[in-house]
């Protein structure tokens, strides 16, 4: 197996005397789709704010690449190759939808502020290629024809997912999704895990999700971690943790 | 190159002819009218920058344009570098020079305080500006409370006109471009959503503290311009007021509206002094009563601005060429 792309060691985050998250570590291995999963408040989205920077840890390392990224700013994390969505959705609201996604990508231009006021080769350059980057990514969700529409607009479905197209407009390397199928039906479930799995072939990239729909949890994640109470009760793939006692008494309650 | 200027040039030659035209068609009190239309407008389109672009709070900025206007009355007052035929050379260096000089007080203020958000920094920044001017009353060598006189000007109306329309065109089409292009747009996303841009690679206190930065600027250069336009200028030129004005223009036009801004300088400069003959028939001075009853009125009908976030050429492609 090629080298850890993310690897979390003991990571702890206390919120004044609850711990929320308890000395949890797991890896991620280049171009893995990991699944964190776990019952209400067990600390899954803690774990994301932790990782983009939002938190910062009181305890562990957090290591992407060869890098320890705990105490950087979210944009510098992002600039490493981190980026994520969020649970309760974070678009740009009062913007049209592909200037949401050309946000996404201002990481990536070199022009300064002269070039944009005297409309320089640079700028008209780069422009157009971030405008077609943006678009083609637009396609891959089918939103390329909404680009012009306010984000606030759009159905609930379609603003999750431009909340993926977004992150991926950073060009990212490991891209956190916090609950991409929340609110949505089968058949809208069904097609997100097409395009999750599309999106990880052609990007090369590593994905790490959160949800609570097992069937999508369990359909595309190769390695599962769990976790109850910050703490982390299990760990493997799907078949594992399906059967496992620990989780099915984290979900269930024990019978007394 | 050539297309950046385009516009920009036929505009400015447009507003040459008028100017020519005002110079003979109008008496000195309309002239000096709209001179303060213009630097009014620079005002409110680089406070909006701030306030309507970037969402954040700035009530402070008649401290940057005092800046702007102390430091171009005083260096040009008391150097002279250039002959008298050669005076508009030196009134554009000083120009500048008050700009540059507010932009880094606009920096020296931003940095720290850009980390508060709403009416914290509303807060902060209206401290700003009134430490600025007790300061200037207290500083001899500025004349402290007697303020400034005798600041050098253009030979007419004419040489103002102009002068202003180009400062006010490039404050125009700097935040146009600016706001079209990817920096822009880091404004915006940190009006939207702090969190979101932070996690999507924007650096949001670097995106702050330049729209600051930039907007002081502009602030100083209607300072600048307002120094000479009226060749006198003392602290109580720049009170608290002002920058409440400033702000009435913003938000009057519309946040993030550049044609908002525009339309709402013109509308609050001239229209205090257009009720003024209203006295005359009432025999009292209703002029405040009615004008404050005016803004109630517009913000209740309109309460995102008169032209929200929308320029003048979306409407005109919304309603006009839709119905054609």
């Amino acid at each position: 197996m090629s080298a850890n792309l993310l690897e979390v060691k003991n990571m702890t985050m206390q919120f004044g005397g609850l711990k929320a998250v308890d000395s949890l570590s797991f890896s991620i291995p280049q171009g893995q789709l990991a699944g964190l999963i776990g019952p209400n408040g067990a600390g899954k989205t803690t774990v994301f704010n932790m990782l983009t920077g939002v938190y910062r840890p009181t305890q562990g390392e957090i290591l992407l690449g060869d890098k320890n990224v705990v105490g950087m700013r979210p944009y510098e994390i992002n600039h490493l190759g981190l980026a994520r969505t969020f649970q309760n959705i974070r678009l740009f609201k009062s913007l049209t939808v592909l200037q949401n996604v050309l946000i996404a990508t201002h990481q990536h231009i070199s022009y300064g502020l002269f070039d944009t006021i005297l409309l320089s080769k640079k700028f008209q350059k780069q422009e157009a290629e971030m405008h077609n980057k943006a678009l083609s990514l637009l396609k891959i969700f089918n939103l390329e024809k909404k680009a012009d529409e306010i984000a606030s607009s759009l159905p609930y479905g379609e603003q999750r997912k431009l909340e993926i197209v977004r992150a991926m407009a950073t060009d990212p390397k490991l891209i956190l999704l916090d609950e991409p199928a929340a609110g949505m039906n089968h058949s809208e479930t069904h097609e997100l895990m097409q395009t999750i799995a599309k999106i990880r072939r052609d990007f090369d990239l590593s994905i790490l999700l959160i949800e609570h729909d097992m069937k999508l949890v369990m359909g595309i994640c190769e390695n599962i971690t769990v976790i109850d109470h910050g703490v982390k009760i299990d760990e493997g793939p799907p078949q594992k943790i399906q059967n496992s006692e620990k989780v099915i008494q984290a979900y269930l309650g024990v019978e007394p | 190159m050539l297309k950046a200027v385009k516009l920009p040039f036929i505009a400015f030659s447009a507003l040459l002819i008028l100017g020519a035209l005002l110079n003979f068609g109008v008496n000195a009190y309309i002239q000096l009218m709209l001179l303060f239309v213009i630097i009014n407008s620079i005002l409110a389109m680089s406070l909006n920058l701030v306030n309507g672009y970037t969402g954040q709070f700035s009530l402070g900025h008649a401290g940057f344009m005092a800046i702007g206007a102390y430091v171009s009355a005083y260096a040009s007052t008391q150097f002279s570098f250039f002959s008298e035929s050669f005076g508009f050379v030196g009134i554009f260096l000083t120009t500048i020079a008050g700009g540059l000089l507010a932009a880094f007080a606009g920096f020296l203020v931003g940095l720290p305080s850009l980390r508060l958000k709403g009416d914290y920094l509303a807060i902060v920044t209206l401290g700003f500006g009134e430490i600025i001017r007790v300061a200037l009353l207290n500083m001899e060598a500025v004349g402290g409370p007697r303020g400034i006189s005798g600041i050098p000007s253009f030979p007419n109306f004419f040489f103002s006109f102009s002068y202003s329309c180009f400062w006010a065109l490039i404050c125009f089409f700097f935040i146009w471009r600016l706001i079209r292009s990817s920096h822009g747009r880091g404004f915006l996303s940190v009006r939207e959503d702090e969190i979101a841009a932070e996690a999507m690679g924007i650096n949001t206190t670097d995106m702050k503290v330049r729209a600051f930065v930039l907007s002081s600027f502009f602030a100083g250069v209607a300072g600048a311009l307002f120094a000479h336009v009226t060749n006198y200028i003392s602290p109580s030129s720049f009170t608290f007021l002002m920058s409440v004005n400033a702000v009435i223009m913003v938000v009057l036009g519309g946040m993030g509206s550049l044609s908002g801004s525009i339309t709402a300088a013109i509308f609050i400069t001239l229209m205090p002094e257009a009720l003024r003959s209203l006295q005359d028939i009432t025999g009292v001075d209703l002029r405040m009563v009615i004008y404050s009853l005016l803004l109630i009125l517009i913000m209740i009908l309109r309460p995102q601005g008169l032209f929200g976030d929308k320029e003048i050429p979306d409407i005109w492609r919304k309603y006009v060429r839709k119905s054609a």
